[in-house]
């Protein structure tokens, strides 16, 4: 990417009108107008210029609160945990056993499925009465001779509903991430295992010593598109909690489809205004520091 | 593929050909067929009703082949009705709440007027407040019942344990307590499809208006604080008492709307603050426990004035930008006939009272439908909801009283985020005073 001054391009810039074009109007002119109707009370038929009341308005919302906190705590547990997750599964996967390629795609698999399809059946299985999962733990309660209901998975009033939908877009999402690292671990150039086995280190040593460090490239970038995906993470929340009971899974865009479904466009356009802001200002801090990181290495 | 095509081509000729052939026989002139487009509900009921109603249609009318469009309910429906009409992608007709949420949907702008339609006179005045848009136009013509919102309540329970239909909320929490004793859930409450949780609230205005005379347009202008009155709060006010008396079932944050009909109709529990066309569902899943089931108006504080928060049934409306305007409004005409209430009693009984003079009612009716008549027909003793009398409605209140009920919020905290959720809508709507 690095600009070479000087050396002009053999090539005309007219090759470049097809894709400008595309992008202009795939993603530029968009920006621009969310930005423009961000300002509006807009009823997608007509608007009105009502300068930043919007967005005035939009901090004002009781839940934004509970929203920001739920959309941190979601995004922090999910790619914290496929980042270590991944990493041991990506190290197992890579070794070479016999049915390494079946595993690796049952491990995919979960990635292929539709989101809404995974939330409705995690939201059935999750049922505090009625599902498989406190059925389970209701047994096991009972072999050990205690009683319980087990866990209100997603009804329970506090942090637990949004921590359980975390975990089922872990299931979900790991196989992403696995990949990577796999392709970052088949990367690792063979002589530094065959060096440091010469030098008597043992599997772990190696896995911590070599592997670790060599595959820190995949792992800035799982960090990264895990973390912003789960910063704007909304289907699967959706799905198995609707925001609720309450509003106490709700993040910031299950707060700004709410906006959008009650015809407020102008304040909804607004939420994914700031929300865009919101994951830039913590992306661009976060990536930057890994890259610079990347660079010592 | 091969055999998907040739299947197809066999459908075309087995029902398309003779279906020519017959037109062709029938009207020389050969007249093309209208093509009409209709959007509904995908619910079960709404499904049947107008799958029944359009081929009906269809059968009396062979020049005219209608599409039917179904679609979610719910807040996805709004949101797709709304983007629909701003698009000018809407289908000719379609069916749609009236009263506040009609107001949302700008029906002087995208709907066409009704107002001088020959069948208007047939609509029961009580229906035209409700449908009227701010340019005093009629935008709807009524279709299905209307609802009670109240409680419907197990009739076996009440008779096994000797109790009296509750006039006044004291004696309704008095029977919840026998109830409990019993062994039986006294309340049973639906919180996964939140919009159920709202019925103590909506369902009180009965009440509310009793106590505060003039109270729509006082409400409308924004002269009401909610906390401020024990009329307005009584619903509010009900969510949490019931919770903190343990009278909610146990699963009550996980029970869906039809698992909780479910409840009522096997006698796992006395009462569910419904409206009371939830007897449909118990009609068409448990038919032989329908007649266990009854309808009460929620209780107040004066035994004396009691009676039943009534809603307005849908509307189906014309679209603006329909192409084919005289076949919309032939089978919006159609739709208030007798033909189309012969139909309509045919798939399910009703459980209110139509809101079309003279339209005929027949078929297995329900202790609710009676129940709901004799409020309806009594004297003071009935009482439009407030969403039909008001352009504003917060769209929260359905997880603001399910925050009350599952105690995260008391009930003063939850009117007040309530009265926040009002003024951004009415903003939002531009009415003036918020």
């Amino acid at each position: 990417m690095a600009k070479k001054k000087g050396i002009k391009s053999p090539y005309s810039n007219s090759l470049l009108v097809p894709s400008a074009t595309l992008y202009m109007i795939l993603f530029f002119v968009p920006t621009i107008l969310s930005l423009f109707f961000s300002l509006t009370r807009w009823t997608l038929q007509s608007w009105q210029f009502i300068g930043i009341d919007n967005f005035k308005l939009y901090f004002s919302e009781e839940n934004l609160r509970i929203g920001f906190r739920n959309t941190i705590i979601y995004a922090v547990v999910t790619s914290g945990l496929k980042v270590i997750i991944a990493l041991y599964l990506a190290n197992f996967l890579s070794t070479k056993l016999r049915a390494t390629g079946f595993m690796r795609s049952v491990m995919f698999f979960p990635t292929l499925v539709s989101t809404i399809g995974v939330g409705i059946t995690f939201s059935i299985l999750l049922d505090p009465y009625e599902g498989v999962v406190n059925h389970g733990i209701k047994i096991v309660a009972a072999l050990v001779g205690k009683t319980t209901d087990g866990p209100g998975w997603l009804v329970d009033p506090n942090l637990l509903p949004i921590l359980s939908v975390a975990f089922v877009d872990v299931w979900k999402g790991v196989g992403i991430a696995t990949l990577i690292y796999i392709a970052g671990i088949a990367a690792i150039p063979r002589d530094y295992y065959e060096a440091s086995s010469i030098d008597g280190a043992s599997a772990r040593q190696q896995f911590y010593k070599v592997t670790v460090p060599l595959v820190r490239p995949a792992m800035f970038s799982v960090i990264i598109l895990s973390f912003v995906g789960g910063l704007r993470s909304f289907d699967l929340i959706w799905a198995m909690t609707g925001g609720g009971p309450g509003f106490i899974s709700d993040v910031v865009a299950s707060i700004n489809y709410k906006q959008y479904t009650s015809g407020y466009y102008g304040l909804s356009t607004a939420g994914n205004v700031i929300l865009f802001v919101f994951v830039t200002v913590l992306v661009f801090p976060l990536s930057r520091f890994l890259n610079k990181k990347e660079v010592v290495i | 593929m091969k055999i998907v095509r040739n299947s197809r081509f066999a459908k075309v000729l087995m029902l398309g050909l003779p279906a020519v052939l017959a037109s062709a026989m029938l009207a020389p002139s050969a007249h093309a067929v209208t093509e009409l487009t209709f959007q509904t509900w995908n619910s079960q009921d709404s499904r049947d009703k107008w799958d029944a109603l359009t081929a009906a249609y269809m059968k009396a009318n062979p020049d005219v082949h209608i599409t039917v469009n179904y679609v979610p309910g719910g807040v996805e429906g709004d949101a797709l009705v709304k983007s629909e009409l701003a698009s000018g992608t809407m289908t000719d007709v379609f069916a749609y709440n009236v009263g506040a949420l009609m107001q949302a949907i700008d029906p002087v702008k995208n709907l066409v007027n009704l107002k001088n339609e020959p069948w208007m006179s047939t609509v029961n005045s009580g229906f035209i407040p409700s449908a009227t848009g701010a340019d005093g136009g009629i935008y709807a013509a009524p279709f299905g019942t209307a609802m009670g919102g109240g409680i419907l309540y197990n009739k076996r329970i009440y008779a096994k344990l000797g109790l009296q239909v509750p006039l006044t909320w004291k004696a309704f929490m008095a029977n919840n307590a026998i109830i409990k004793k019993a062994g039986i859930v006294p309340v049973i409450s639906s919180w996964k499809d939140s919009w159920t949780a709202q019925l103590f609230v909506l369902g009180d205005h009965f009440n509310v208006a009793a106590a505060m005379p003039g109270f729509e347009s006082k409400f409308t202008a924004n002269k009401i604080v909610l906390t401020a009155n024990p009329a307005t709060m009584a619903g509010f006010a009900h969510l949490e008492e019931v919770r903190k008396a343990g009278y909610y079932n146990k699963d009550v944050a996980s029970t869906t709307f039809a698992k909780a009909l479910e409840k009522l109709a096997l006698g796992q529990g006395a009462h569910y603050p419904m409206l009371s066309a939830g007897i449909d569902t118990i009609v068409a899943n448990f038919p032989t426990k329908a007649s266990d089931i009854g309808f009460f108006a929620q209780p107040g504080t004066n035994a004396k004035s009691n009676g039943a928060t009534v809603w307005m049934p849908s509307g189906v409306y014309i679209a603006k930008t329909t192409k084919v305007l005289d076949a919309a409004k032939a089978f919006v005409a159609w739709t208030v006939s007798k033909d189309s209430f012969v139909v309509q009693n045919k798939v399910v009984p009703p459980s209110g009272p139509y809101f079309i003079k003279g339209a005929p009612v027949s078929g297995n009716l329900t202790a609710v439908f009676t129940d709901l008549y004799n409020y309806m027909q009594g004297k003071n003793t009935s009482y439009p909801a407030l969403e039909f009398l008001t352009p504003v409605k917060g769209p929260n209140l359905s997880q603001i009283c399910v925050e009350i009920g599952s105690g995260q919020k008391n009930a003063v905290q939850g009117a007040q985020a309530y009265q926040k959720d009002l003024q951004k809508q009415s903003q939002q709507l531009g009415l003036a005073g918020w």
